[in-house]
């Protein structure tokens, strides 16, 4: 059974040939992703407590480990320096000079910031605090139950308002 | 008799494209209430930490144990040898497979995580009975698949009894394992009876032919192919007697349960209502289960008035509400049933529902995806009529009857 | 598995001489930063020569005091959101009145940490685990929110949550679409294996409140530890379980219920 003639499979095929291209020419406007740096360096030698190579690589790896782990076993170390991703938060979810911190959805969160590049979506805080202990969000209206009472559309408002140049101007999540 | 001639649907009739767009319908509001549910949580939903289970979890335990049951035909004829139900085994077999993906996708997409849903085929925990229940799904979609593509491809006609036979047994314990979801639960009054897998099993005979029957009418009605008088009436027969062992078993059940003082309690908020404000599941269970899914059916199908197509559609109509109403009392009702956490106690405080009727009703979007379940099932059927060779080209009683005598003219 | 326990091991000793060579190698000051900062951390996994649970003596817990609730919902991050029908409780007060005697009495219920969970035994996924200490917790990393564990336990012990959750707690992640209960605030427990010193050992949330408060309703404790203060309590003047028909020798354990 044919399912197109010869003249529509033509077609068929420049359509996906074409939107292929679109898709790799739009990459390639995408800007890197600034990284927000950490509170301090754990390490000088290693700047964090693993080398950076190392970490951008395997972080996951790290984490995943870790959290059987304590999980199952309740071993809390920081032998496991780098693995504990309370850690990883303490130091990489920074305050800015206003002593506030990002939300894990917003782009300039540590760890939103690459997963967004890269398009890697991860749950992580749909359960885990994306902030260190006692941190305050930067923006109250980042705070979906507060802004779900008042009824403000809170991404949107993030979006008019940058603050102090803290929140990115316009950059919209996808 | 000839060896039956199988043949494709044709197809191209508005009102197969009609019956198509409507299962679509359905099944993309099932798919707009799982993105609703999920994208807010459960709490959009009336299910909650009393009743955690609801009405998908009724239309998908319903259509799974309706799968098993509609492999019955397919059975009957590989195992137990009647000649007459064989051209009808592909779509018993086709059946099967599309109401359990039915029934699954609707338990799937209740999940709290359904994304997670390759963890569950990855992560066994074996002394659970639910994880032994994907392995049967998984095994029986593989199965019957198996034994489907056997009947189908002449040169494997030859080993598609043992097939059917394999299937079988498969199906007789994947209906235990569903039965012991509930039998296995030590804590709920309602539950925790061995009694529940065979119970479960024999409702699904009745269950799944009932579905069979209305597919099986409605194809050869539509696509005017014949269907042959003495089948209807076999089938028709085969229906009252699954109802009448269902009603057996039920009976059992609850005769078991009221004798135990312990479950008392259960049975009369189950039979009587009492402690239920409003005895929603004593209406359910004798007007739903007992009577429209019991004793109507069995008077239209054993009325010596009655023998045509109608009575018998309404029959199996009222079947699968029975079925609904009984899943309805069992899943719900038996949730609805405080847990006996203080025996010899009331609870006269607590912040957290205890020792108190649950209440629940069905919320729009899980009545929605449960239906969205049943179009799945049936969709897949209607699409797979049409391009695959399922259904023979006639179902007359010369063609498929071997005890088939012509009429003889009067003399 | 021994083999994966042998590895694991050896690469934990590994990542412990690395990070001490390095500690050793580079400023001390920002070492010594951390190490003042740091709380007491576990080293050791949670062993079966533990085995932790609750008393509880109903006779002194009063009919509406809500302190051991308020206090889990604190130290777990808990709020109230959509109702009580479908919020999270990991303790609740409950107050019985006997059918016969007409007697009333008051009592939190919690999960009972049971040796042989039914939460545990019908979890598809093995999420719904038990520790070597007794402690039952939810891996919500593998909880597939199928609410089986709701189903089979008999104590209504478990959650489900119903809606995204915002601003949990660090020591508690808890979110959207996985069932949790009652943790015996394992972060506690870990914490206090790490401590030597005993004074600074902290009881779960719920226990602390009720004893700092002055009610004194509530022991946690070692039951394998002879010389632990509920064991002594037990022995002196017992404690029954709840559904002690079922036979699952759970951790929590009441006197006073009659």
């Amino acid at each position: 059974m044919r399912l197109l003639s010869t003249r529509r499979r033509v077609y068929f095929l420049g359509t996906v040939l074409l939107l292929a291209c679109l898709g790799s020419t739009s990459m390639a406007d995408i800007p890197r992703p600034e990284i927000p740096k950490a509170k301090e360096m754990a390490n000088p030698a290693t700047k964090c407590v693993r080398p950076v190579e190392d970490m951008r690589k395997h972080h996951m790896q790290y984490l995943l480990h870790q959290r059987d782990e304590t999980l199952r076993q309740g071993i809390r170390t920081e032998r496991f320096q780098g693995e504990s991703l309370k850690e990883c938060i303490e130091c990489h979810n920074a305050p800015d000079k206003y002593g506030k911190v990002a939300r894990h959805d917003e782009p300039d969160h540590f760890c939103n910031a690459c997963h967004r590049y890269v398009a890697v979506k991860i749950d992580c805080f749909d359960c885990h605090a994306d902030k260190p202990a006692n941190a305050v969000y930067r923006n109250p209206l980042a705070d979906k139950k507060l802004s779900q009472q008042s009824g403000f559309d809170s991404e949107q408002l993030l979006n008019q308002l940058s603050l102090d140049g803290v929140a990115p101007k316009g950059d919209k999540q996808p | 008799m000839k060896k039956p001639r199988y043949l494709e649907l044709e197809g191209r009739s508005f009102g197969y494209y009609l019956l198509l767009v409507i299962l679509g319908c359905f099944i993309a509001t099932g798919l707009a209430a799982f993105l609703y549910m999920e994208h807010e949580g459960h709490w959009v939903t009336r299910m909650d930490n009393q009743i955690v289970w609801g009405t998908p979890h009724v239309f998908a335990v319903f259509l799974i144990v309706a799968a098993s049951g509609a492999l019955n035909i397919a059975s009957i004829s590989s195992v137990f040898g009647k000649a007459i139900y064989k051209p009808l085994a592909p779509l018993s077999a086709l059946l099967a497979i599309a109401l359990l993906a039915g029934g699954l996708a609707v338990l799937v997409l209740d999940l709290g995580r359904p994304e997670r849903v390759i963890i569950a085929m990855t992560y066994y925990n074996f002394k659970s009975i639910f994880a032994w229940n994907i392995i049967l799904y998984n095994g029986f979609f593989a199965i019957v698949i198996v034994y489907l593509w056997m009947m189908m491809e002449r040169r494997f006609n030859q080993y598609s009894k043992f097939a059917g036979l394999f299937a079988f047994l498969w199906r007789l314990i994947l209906t235990t394992g569903t039965g012991s979801i509930f039998g296995f639960l030590v804590a709920r009054s309602a539950y925790n009876a061995a009694i529940m897998a065979p119970m479960f099993i024999v409702l699904s005979f009745a269950y799944g032919l009932a579905i069979f029957n209305i597919v099986v009418v409605a194809a050869y009605s539509w696509s005017k192919r014949e269907l042959g008088a003495a089948l209807l009436m076999k089938l028709r027969r085969l229906l009252g007697l699954f109802i009448a062992a269902g009603l057996y078993f039920v009976a059992v059940y609850h005769l078991t349960n009221i004798y135990i003082t312990q479950h008392h309690g259960v049975e009369s908020f189950i039979l009587l209502g009492s402690g239920d404000t409003n005895k929603i599941y004593m209406k359910v269970f004798w007007l739903g289960q007992i009577l429209i899914g019991g004793i109507i059916p069995l008077l239209l199908i054993y009325a010596p008035a009655l023998k045509g197509r109608t009575s018998m559609i309404l029959a199996s109509s009222l079947v699968i509400l029975g079925g609904l109403s009984q899943m309805y009392v069992t899943i719900i009702g038996g949730q609805a049933f405080p847990l006996e956490i203080f025996p010899g106690k009331e609870v006269i405080e607590s912040s957290f529902h205890d020792g108190v009727v649950n209440a629940y009703s069905p919320s729009l979007p899980e009545a929605m995806l449960g239906l969205g379940g049943v179009a799945i099932a049936l969709f897949l059927v209607v699409f797979a009529i049409k391009v695959l060779r399922i259904l023979p080209q006639s179902l007359a009683d010369r063609e498929i009857d071997p005890h088939y005598s012509e009429p003889q003219p009067a003399a | 598995m021994s083999d994966d326990q042998a590895i694991n091991r050896d690469r934990r000793q590994f990542f412990g001489m690395t990070a001490a060579m390095a500690s050793l190698a580079v400023a001390p000051g920002v070492f010594l930063s951390q190490v003042k900062s740091a709380r007491a951390v576990a080293t050791q996994a949670a062993s079966d020569q533990n085995r932790w649970g609750m008393l509880i003596d109903t006779s002194k817990c009063a009919s509406g005091c809500n302190d051991c609730v308020t206090a889990c919902n604190k130290e777990n991050g808990i709020s109230g959101i959509h109702g009580t029908a479908t919020d999270a409780q990991w303790i609740r007060k409950v107050t019985l009145r006997d059918k016969l005697t007409g007697y009333v009495q008051s009592l939190p219920l919690l999960c009972q940490h049971c040796e042989n969970p039914p939460c545990v035994d019908v979890c598809p996924t093995g999420a719904s685990m038990k520790r070597a200490d007794g402690i039952v917790l939810v891996d919500k990393h593998i909880c597939i929110g199928c609410r089986y564990c709701m189903m089979a336990c008999p104590y209504k012990a478990r959650s489900f949550i119903h809606e995204v959750l915002d601003e949990q707690k660090a020591v508690a992640p808890r979110g959207k679409g996985t069932v949790e209960s009652c943790t015996m605030c394992v972060q506690r427990v870990d914490a206090n294996r790490g401590e030597e010193d005993k004074t600074k050992h902290r009881d779960p949330a719920c226990v602390e409140a009720c004893n700092n408060n002055g009610h004194k309703a509530m022991w946690f404790g070692d039951l394998k530890d002879p010389n632990s203060e509920i064991v002594a309590e037990l022995q002196k003047h017992g404690g029954q379980q709840l559904r002690p028909d079922l036979q699952l020798n759970t951790g929590v354990r009441y006197q006073g219920i009659n």
